[in-house]
């Protein structure tokens, strides 16, 4: 086999290995296009409409226009970590720096350290399980009952939750898990209404003795489970769990971009997006994907890794706002990205087009 | 007249029996318009009414203090939102027969079913939320978002809306201007499809849509809290006006329904006629009907000036055409199909009125089945609600307690400068024995608190007087207090309350010294109100204050009556503690952790 022959079977197997893996044109928004602030660190989609949480306001996408929400409107705090969206009824749960907001149909209420049971104003994350809001914040986790109105904290004096820095949970019908910065993981189990901690068995170090053999580091960002299977997201690489194994991922044997990770999301439990600060990557069970401005010459990129671990470049003329990514959120076939530079619409390439 | 009455009441009380009021609240005509159904707070149950004849053709037990009714759009079945009960009965519409008990909030008010049958709306008071109920499943199956006291509603005739209207005001900042909602619900979907604001308003009450469901009109009012209540007589305390809304005038606009001379005191029950050209809604204060000429009152509504109109107390000759004097507290008014016959709920007269809308007048009305015997307490009842004692009969006991409770609202009450001794507005329930009353402990009975001092300062004009006075405190003190929502059905505490009563109870701080007794919360909440009836300075009087003691208010049922503290500054219960105690003298509270102090007000809700 030649030379020639090598590159064009090389060409033609990064054609079928992208064949798969999602593509997309990038539409990117930023304050010339409307909205408050570049840096997006949460996006929330509702149907057909778009939540987008800035450094400077609560931002609405419908209709092909923006609409802005700040501290003047009701909202608690102009920097949005995060957002949830009740799905039922359609009411927005925003989780900012000076504490937790629920924006209804045109109306914001606030709770704070203050005014209600909330744990403390700086809340990183909040998930919905039916009739209970789940809250992340900076002195343990919070729930609210919003039937009743009951608030329940869980810190280090009713939890294993060593380290209270709660920076991310989910909820599922059966289990709720939080994301504790610099204490690994931690689970609730909804039937039995007790706690377990997950751990990195290596300490808090960036040493991976015992890969596959739990929680990949304590330094955790966001958590993510569907279908019964756990991801974890750290600044030191990512983990999945399906009750009975870990299997973690790193940079260097994998294709995440960069074992810093703001945030992972599993669509299936399979199919998983991570938000790194080094692009937007995509794992699909065995190939993965990156999507982002070049490193170097931000040109739009995007980098498929197969199975047997080689990395090709799928040519695209368009990519994310910026490669530091904060969080993704679905919208169909579409994705949203929110990065320290702009809010990004992934508009699905469908398969055959476009090459 | 009062002897003779006072022999009834003798002989009722010498029988053993304690007579019960049917009390008329809400009502509803069948599809057909062959039934009115009427639901009797007092009696607690649904009366059907068959229209031909005027008279009672039967009676459906219900839950506690029902308060709401709705039919459903083929007519086979009646809902009543039980509020006591937290219930709503599904009745069989042709045996009037209650079928089942559908779960609901806390405290169930108003019910709407929308056009399909499928599911049911109720506006829960104290959840301050809609339950949406399945009504093939009979579960509750989602919580609609609404506002402060949410109560009752109406499905518009076409399309897939409902409006829900709240008794209380949303919570807001201490001392600025209250703010309401019309919640619109959107029950194609069952979420929440606007927040019509309506802004200086505290209580709304009921809401009417037009048949082509281009108007709505809410009756409301327009509190002046902010200014001393002493400067009645140089203009009013409470505006009584309507929200007219909707595409046929564009946004909302607020009309008032007072005359300078002739006040309209509390606006309540609405209707539109079916062609569109009048409605109707009763002053269930001032015990009358007026009728609005709609295309004038739309005219008024989307006049240049018409943001102007709801201070304007001239701005009703624009609209309303008549005012007919009906009986004692007209609460729901609902027309006949062709429009025809107006339907008039006199709650406190325990009958219909039936007015003849062509001619303007009454023609006749309809016996709920009162008892012969008036006790002391209806008779004080009666006083409550009236607007006649104060100064051009603008308001009563009722339009700060309304429906009996508060309005959640803060006032300036004498005649001792702007913005000094502001106060908070108390719940009523069970208050007879936790004397001293006032803010500051200054009427040592609710003969003083409700005599005298309400004369000279609120109504500026006669008071409660001799056996008058006698009958007022004697209903006021038999008010009772409402089931408490957060108590487990067993009496037993959750954990989280068994610990936040073990905090209540505390001698001694977690450092182990000694709590003083003055700072010991059961101290000074003890007793069977939680009240040792004293005064006491736990630091939280303002400079505005008169004085530094304040009355030890009672917490039973606490949790429902913010904002808190004798002048609303603290809007919920954590403010209390985390705002206002920085110097643990309002009970020793800074050793808490967040998660402890949020066990305290588990407990205290359950009081």
């Amino acid at each position: 086999m030649n030379t020639r022959s090598v590159i064009a079977l090389f060409a033609v197997a990064c054609g079928l290995a992208a064949e798969d893996l999602p593509r997309y044109r990038w539409e990117n928004f930023t304050t010339a296009n409307g909205l408050p602030d570049n840096r997006v660190y949460s996006v929330c989609v509702d149907g057909d409409r778009v939540w987008a949480g800035t450094d400077n306001g609560l931002a609405l996408y419908q209709g092909g226009k923006w609409k802005v929400f700040t501290p003047a409107d009701g909202l608690s705090h102009r920097a949005v970590l995060y957002l949830a969206v009740d799905k039922q009824t359609h009411d927005v749960w925003i989780a900012t720096l000076g504490g937790l907001s629920r924006y209804s149909a045109g109306r914001f209420d606030t709770f704070t350290q203050l005014t209600s049971g909330l744990a403390n104003d700086v809340v990183y994350g909040v998930a919905l399980q039916g009739d209970f809001v789940w809250v992340a914040t900076a002195a343990g986790g919070s729930r609210l009952n919003t039937r009743t109105g009951e608030w329940s904290l869980f810190n280090e004096r009713n939890t294993p939750m060593y380290e209270i820095w709660t920076y991310n949970v989910t909820a599922a019908p059966d289990k709720v898990y939080y994301a504790v910065w610099g204490g690994g993981v931690l689970e609730y189990d909804v039937a039995t209404e007790r706690w377990k901690d997950y751990n990195d068995p290596d300490g808090e170090t960036e040493i991976v003795l015992l890969k596959d053999q739990g929680l990949i580091h304590e330094i955790t960002t966001s958590v993510s489970y569907v279908n019964h299977v756990l991801w974890a997201a750290t600044y030191f690489g990512a983990s999945r769990y399906d009750g009975r194994n870990w299997r973690n991922f790193l940079d260097k044997d994998s294709g995440l971009p960069s074992n810093f990770l703001n945030q992972v999301k599993t669509v299936d439990g399979t199919r998983t997006w991570f938000s790194s600060d080094k692009g937007l990557a995509y794992f699909d069970g065995e190939r993965w994907a990156t999507y982002r401005p070049a490193l170097d010459t931000g040109r739009p990129e995007m980098l498929v890794r197969d199975a047997s671990g080689s990395v090709s470049h799928v040519a695209v003329d368009s990519a994310p706002a910026h490669h530091y990514t904060f969080g993704v959120d679905f919208q169909g076939n579409d994705i949203w990205v929110a990065t320290a530079k702009g809010l990004s619409h992934g508009i699905r390439i469908p398969t055959g087009e476009g090459k | 007249m009062w002897r003779a009455l006072l022999v009834v009441l003798f002989a009722a009380v010498a029988n053993g029996s304690t007579p019960r009021y049917p009390s008329p609240d809400d009502m509803v005509l069948s599809p057909d318009g062959r039934h009115l159904y009427v639901v009797c707070g007092g009696t607690d149950e649904l009366v059907a009414v068959d229209r031909l004849s005027a008279k009672v053709e039967g009676r459906v037990a219900v839950g506690r203090l029902p308060r709401g009714v709705a039919v459903s759009p083929d007519g086979r079945r009646i809902y009543v939102a039980n509020s006591w009960s937290d219930t709503v009965s599904e009745i069989d519409a042709t045996q009037l027969k209650v079928i089942r008990n559908l779960p609901a909030g806390f405290e169930p008010t108003g019910v709407a079913v929308d056009g399909r049958g499928e599911f049911l709306y109720a506006g829960n008071r104290l959840g301050n939320d809609v339950s949406v109920i399945d009504l093939k499943t009979g579960s509750d199956v989602r919580r609609l978002l609404a506002g402060r006291g949410t109560s009752w509603m109406t499905a518009a005739p076409v399309g897939s809306r409902v409006f829900v209207t709240h008794i209380y005001p949303n919570p807001g900042r201490f001392r600025a201007q209250p703010q309401s909602e019309i919640t619109e619900i959107d029950t194609a979907s069952r979420t929440i499809a606007a927040r019509l604001p309506l802004a200086n308003v505290a209580g709304v009450f009921h809401v009417a849509v037009s048949r082509d469901g281009r108007l709505g009109i809410a009756t409301q009012m327009r509190p002046k809290n902010l200014v001393p209540l002493a400067h009645v007589e140089h203009g009013w305390v409470f505006g009584s006006s309507i929200a007219v809304f909707g595409e046929a005038v564009g946004g909302v606009v607020q009309l008032p329904l007072d005359e300078i001379e002739s006040f309209f005191s509390l606006p309540f029950g609405v209707a539109i006629s079916p062609d569109g050209s009048k409605a109707y809604v009763s002053a269930s204060g001032s015990n009358e009907v007026a009728i609005l000429d709609v295309r004038r009152l739309v005219a008024a509504a989307k006049s240049k000036d018409a943001a102007a109109l709801a201070n304007d107390l001239s701005a009703s000759s624009r609209y309303v055409t008549a005012r007919i004097p009906v009986g004692r507290q007209p609460r729901t008014v609902v027309l006949s199909p062709d429009g025809g016959t107006l339907y008039v709920a006199d709650r406190l007269d325990d009958k219909v009125t039936v007015i003849d809308t062509a001619a303007a007048k009454v023609t006749g009305e309809i016996q709920l089945g009162a008892p012969a015997e008036m006790t002391a307490e209806r008779l004080g009842e009666r006083l409550f609600y009236s607007s006649e004692f104060s100064w051009n009969h603008q308001f009563g006991c009722a339009n700060c307690h309304l429906d009996s409770t508060f309005d959640g609202l803060t006032w300036d009450l004498e005649p001792d400068g702007f913005g000094v001794d502001i106060v908070d507005n108390r719940l009523l329930e069970d208050v007879g024995g936790t004397a001293p009353f006032k803010w500051n402990g200054g009427n040592p009975d609710l003969a003083t608190e409700c005599g005298i001092r309400t004369e000279r300062f609120f109504f500026r004009s006669q008071g409660f007087r001799g056996s008058e006075l006698e009958y007022l405190v004697r209903y006021i003190e038999s008010i009772p207090l409402r089931p408490n929502r957060y108590r487990l059905p067993d009496g037993q505490l959750t954990p989280a309350q068994e610990r936040g009563k073990a905090i209540f109870e505390r001698t001694a701080r977690k450092d182990g010294t000694p709590i003083p007794a003055v700072n010991q919360c059961f101290v000074c909440h003890s007793g069977p109100y939680y009240t040792n009836q004293t005064l006491a300075d736990v630091g939280t009087g303002k400079p505005t204050d008169r004085s530094a003691k304040i009355d030890v208010p009672q917490l039973t049922n606490v949790a429902y009556t913010a904002p808190y503290l004798h002048d609303g500054s603290a809007r919920t219960l954590e403010e209390i503690w985390t705002v206002f105690n920085p110097k643990d003298r309002h009970g020793v509270t800074n050793d808490l952790t967040k998660d402890e102090l949020n066990d305290l007000i588990e407990y205290l809700k359950t009081l």
